[in-house]
């Protein structure tokens, strides 16, 4: 099928990464032609005939042409049966889409803004980062406590919208290794472009070997842990630990043990207490110049090992 | 009657200066002077638009941030929305064209109901301070669509916003009536239904949609109110409502919205290729009934804005469906303009260079909407440039290219004055290639992944949106030029003859501009509107 090959070079779709992704694209490549040679006709026959037809003199006469039933006819039907060809091409793919498979991997995915975490049946967290097998059925369990956020990954062609208040799930079987670009797709705030994770797929053993790796967690030191679970909470999203660069928030590097100004009250000592605060509620005390009600609480999110661990880590930015 | 008939000949006198001063636009019940100022203020918003436009385009010329930050870009890119939508694109060729030339194209004295014509102006122009005034306070940056819970969990004026889409929706339901009555009622001896122009026939079919839509977007606005003001949970499921039904409310208004934007485009266009192919337009009933027809399927098709929004899949299906039925009356209109043409006796004048880009950019938006409702491409496509390089075909290259061509076409009309001819040609070569250079790359960028309203992107889309930013620019100089065309033509022009392209309606015979009844003497209709014999 030399004219799909050719269509394929034109259509600029990232690199299929499932069976689905190959299907996706084959439907998209025959309208694409088919697009094509409909806009050749159309703009074609348009340009055709402004030159062919052009104005000779100022007193030409035109056919008095009203109509032409059989014409009409053929290009109400012709257009008509390509219209539910592709709609008919289109159902049956969706409906594989959209089917879930039984015996899958699953792994819950929680939006938040603007972060992904994901949470696999053995415990393992990870945040902005998940891991599954090649070929290998993944059904993905999605929820939301804030705004709707939409869970897209191009390369595999399935996007699904994360509502508050309900579960929606996707699923997927990657036929390719390496990694690729997951994007929240639905406008959820500031930062909405930021809102962006990776998937790695990799061999099965190498998964187990991971998972295995990453459940030893719960053994490491407070800050390590601490440094992992900034992580898993995507905290680096508004907050810089490496510089004073400011993101969303204020940056965290070498902040322990200093001052800090806040709107409309005295300065507060960088502590245990003034860290705690700030993560169990955000909005007690805003930092001079950055605005209110943009962090969310992580109270009820947290234990209190898990408090203590990010302390821990915010001691040592220095 | 006669002797005033012989006065209007006798004088100079015309709608324009029939009276003077501020205040007697200010409480004018004439059509065409209701025309002129639903004009000035919507170029007005269209120019504060367009600024935001290219701030946009800046910001995203390249990665990270450019000129502003986030939150700025949200706002932008909200207010961009707001104001070309609600302010720009749906009162546009219904209220400044619509309104001037519905009555003159029927052989009326005026609309069927004067006083409410002017209040819908005020409607929109309360509508529209009411939005601007969210600028001085917490700028809005939930996007046009506001869907919730963000609007009503984001700390800005959305209610404010809201509010003022809600008023400029009175405006639009109000013209829309006002126009139903007018068609029905004050339709000159002898000009049947199937007699009138097919821009009335399509500014007839907006009207229906106008009335009978715009009011499921005031009850939606007026709920997320409520909620936003008393916290009754309606939308938001932490107060135990359903954030999808804002969704199915939101776009039952704004899918046939979508067609209260392009229908009258539809209009223009018929009358354009008409009048400079000098024939008489192909498949008249075709046309005609294919806007009824596009108005009535545009009422069943909203969801399919929602295949990834969690609806059931039989419910996706259905909404594919029926939208696929929705390409069949556009093709047959694309088909109709371009059969007319054929043996016709075609003159390039900027008019008709508009409405042969109309028909350029709308076949391109054309096949991409019907890519985006096959649902597996929908579902990759959905909220990524893609969507957006789609409607802006449809909105712009279509609503847009229509309005300019619409605009130079009646011109002569509106304001007895010629328009320089070259500089309107190098606008439209302008706004043409700037259109195609800015919003060709999103169809790559959106097939690429890259998802909308977005103010950062990763580095794999960075040239192709320069290229976009570049187009941008283009454009602005076109429009630029028109600007310049319209105020030299307005200030240089020469005195334009009654009827300047030859044309067959009725509003070519009377005098350029108008005298304050429209017509000397009542015209009675003996044809069609397109005799080229």
């Amino acid at each position: 099928m030399m004219w799909f090959n050719f269509a394929q070079a034109q259509s600029f779709m990232p690199t299929e990464g499932t069976k689905i992704a190959t299907q996706v694209d084959n439907l998209y490549e025959f309208l694409l032609v088919v697009s094509l040679i409909s806009c050749v006709i159309l703009i074609g026959g348009m340009v055709f005939f402004v030159w062919k037809y052009r104005r000779k003199t100022n007193n030409d006469k035109t056919a008095y042409i009203t109509h032409n039933t059989f014409l009409e006819f053929l290009w109400s039907f012709i257009p008509l049966v390509i219209f539910l060809g592709v709609f008919a091409w289109g159902w049956l793919l969706y409906h594989d889409m959209r089917t879930m498979p039984k015996d899958a991997l699953e792994v819950n995915v929680f939006a938040k803004q603007w972060a992904w975490e994901f949470e696999y049946k053995s415990g393992v967290k990870t945040g902005n980062f998940f891991v599954v097998p090649v070929n290998k059925d993944v059904k993905l369990i999605m929820a939301s406590n804030d705004v709707i956020h939409s869970f897209y990954i191009p390369s595999f062609r399935i996007k699904q919208d994360v509502v508050p208040g309900r579960y929606s799930a996707l699923w997927f079987n990657a036929n390719k290794l390496g990694e690729f670009h997951v994007f929240c797709a639905e406008y959820c705030g500031t930062q909405h472009s930021g809102m962006l994770a990776t998937l790695k797929v990799v061999p099965q053993a190498e998964y187990e070997a991971w998972l295995e790796e990453e459940s030893k967690v719960g053994t490491l030191p407070l800050a390590k842990r601490g440094e992992k679970l900034f992580a898993v909470k995507a905290c680096a999203s508004c907050h810089s630990v490496a510089d004073a660069s400011t993101k969303v928030g204020p940056s965290l590097w070498k902040k322990y043990g200093t001052k800090e100004h806040i709107e409309g009250m005295s300065d507060v000592d960088v502590d245990e207490n003034y860290v705690r605060e700030s993560i169990l509620s955000p909005n007690a005390k805003i930092v001079k110049g950055f605005p209110k009600g943009v962090m969310p609480t992580f109270q009820g999110q947290l234990n209190e090992t898990e408090l203590n661990a990010l302390i821990e880590y915010i001691k040592t930015l220095k | 009657m006669a002797t005033a008939a012989a006065h209007g000949h006798g004088s100079d006198k015309n709608y324009l200066n029939e009276s003077s001063g501020l205040w007697s636009w200010l409480t004018t019940l004439d059509h065409k002077r209701i025309g002129i100022m639903y004009f000035v203020t919507v170029l007005t918003f269209f120019l504060i638009g367009g600024v935001m436009a290219i701030l946009i385009r800046l910001e995203l010329m390249s990665p990270g941030q450019t000129i502003m930050t986030a939150d700025t870009y949200n706002q932008v890119m909200t207010y961009h929305g707001t104001i070309m939508v609600f302010m720009v694109i749906i009162p546009g060729i219904p209220a400044i064209l619509g309104n001037f030339f519905l009555p003159l194209h029927i052989g009326a004295k005026d609309v069927a109901f004067p006083k409410l014509n002017l209040l819908s102006w005020y409607f929109l122009m309360a509508g529209a301070l009411l939005a601007f005034s969210t600028l001085l306070t917490h700028k809005v940056d939930t996007g046009w669509t506001f869907y919730t819970p963000y609007s009503i969990k984001t700390g800005t004026s959305a209610t404010t916003m809201v509010l003022a889409a809600f008023i400029m929706g009175m405006s639009s339901i109000l013209t829309g009536l006002n126009f139903i009555a007018t068609v029905h009622k004050l339709r000159a001896p002898g000009m049947t239904m199937y007699r009138i122009p097919l821009f009335v026939w399509a500014i007839y079919s907006t009207a229906i949609l106008q009335v009978l839509a715009t009011p499921v977007l005031a009850i939606t606005l007026l709920l997320l109110s409520v909620e936003r003001v008393f916290g009754v949970g309606i939308f938001d499921p932490a107060l135990g409502g359903d954030p999808v039904l804002f969704q199915h409310f939101f776009w039952f208004y704004s899918h046939p919205a979508v067609y209260i934007m392009i229908l009258p485009a539809m209009g223009i266009v018929s009358e354009l290729i008409t009048t400079f192919s000098r024939k008489v337009i192909f498949g008249y009933t075709a046309i005609a009934y294919s806007s009824l027809g596009i108005a009535g399927v545009s009422f069943f098709v909203w969801g399919h804005h929602m295949f990834v929004s969690g609806q059931s899949e039989t419910a996706g299906i259905v909404f594919s469906f029926i939208t696929m039925l929705v390409g069949v009356p556009t093709a047959i209109k694309m088909f109709n303009w371009i059969a007319t043409m054929y043996k016709g006796s075609i003159q390039m004048q900027s008019p008709m260079l508009f409405a042969l880009g109309f028909l350029f950019l709308f076949a391109i938006g054309g096949v991409t909407g019907i890519m985006l409702a096959v649902i597996p491409l929908d579902v990759h496509f959905h909220d990524t440039y893609f969507v957006v390089a789609h409607f802006h075909y449809v909105m712009v290259g279509g609503t847009l290219m229509a309005i300019m061509g619409g605009f130079y076409y009646w011109f002569p009309k509106m304001f007895g004055k010629m328009y320089n001819e070259i500089t309107a040609r190098l606008s439209f070569v302008f706004i043409f290639i700037g259109f195609n250079v800015t919003f060709f790359p999103q169809f790559i960028l959106g097939s690429m992944g890259m998802p909308r309203r977005y103010f950062d992107y990763i580095p794999a889309y960075h040239s192709l949106n320069a290229i976009s930013t570049v187009g941008s620019w283009l454009i602005t100089v076109g429009f630029l030029i028109a600007l310049y065309t319209i105020i030299n033509g307005l200030t240089k022009g020469e005195k334009a003859p009654m009827n300047p392209w030859g044309a067959k309606t009725l509003e070519w015979t009377t005098s350029s501009p108008p005298p304050h009844f429209n017509f000397d003497v009542e015209p009675v209709i003996t044809g069609g509107p397109y005799e080229y014999r």
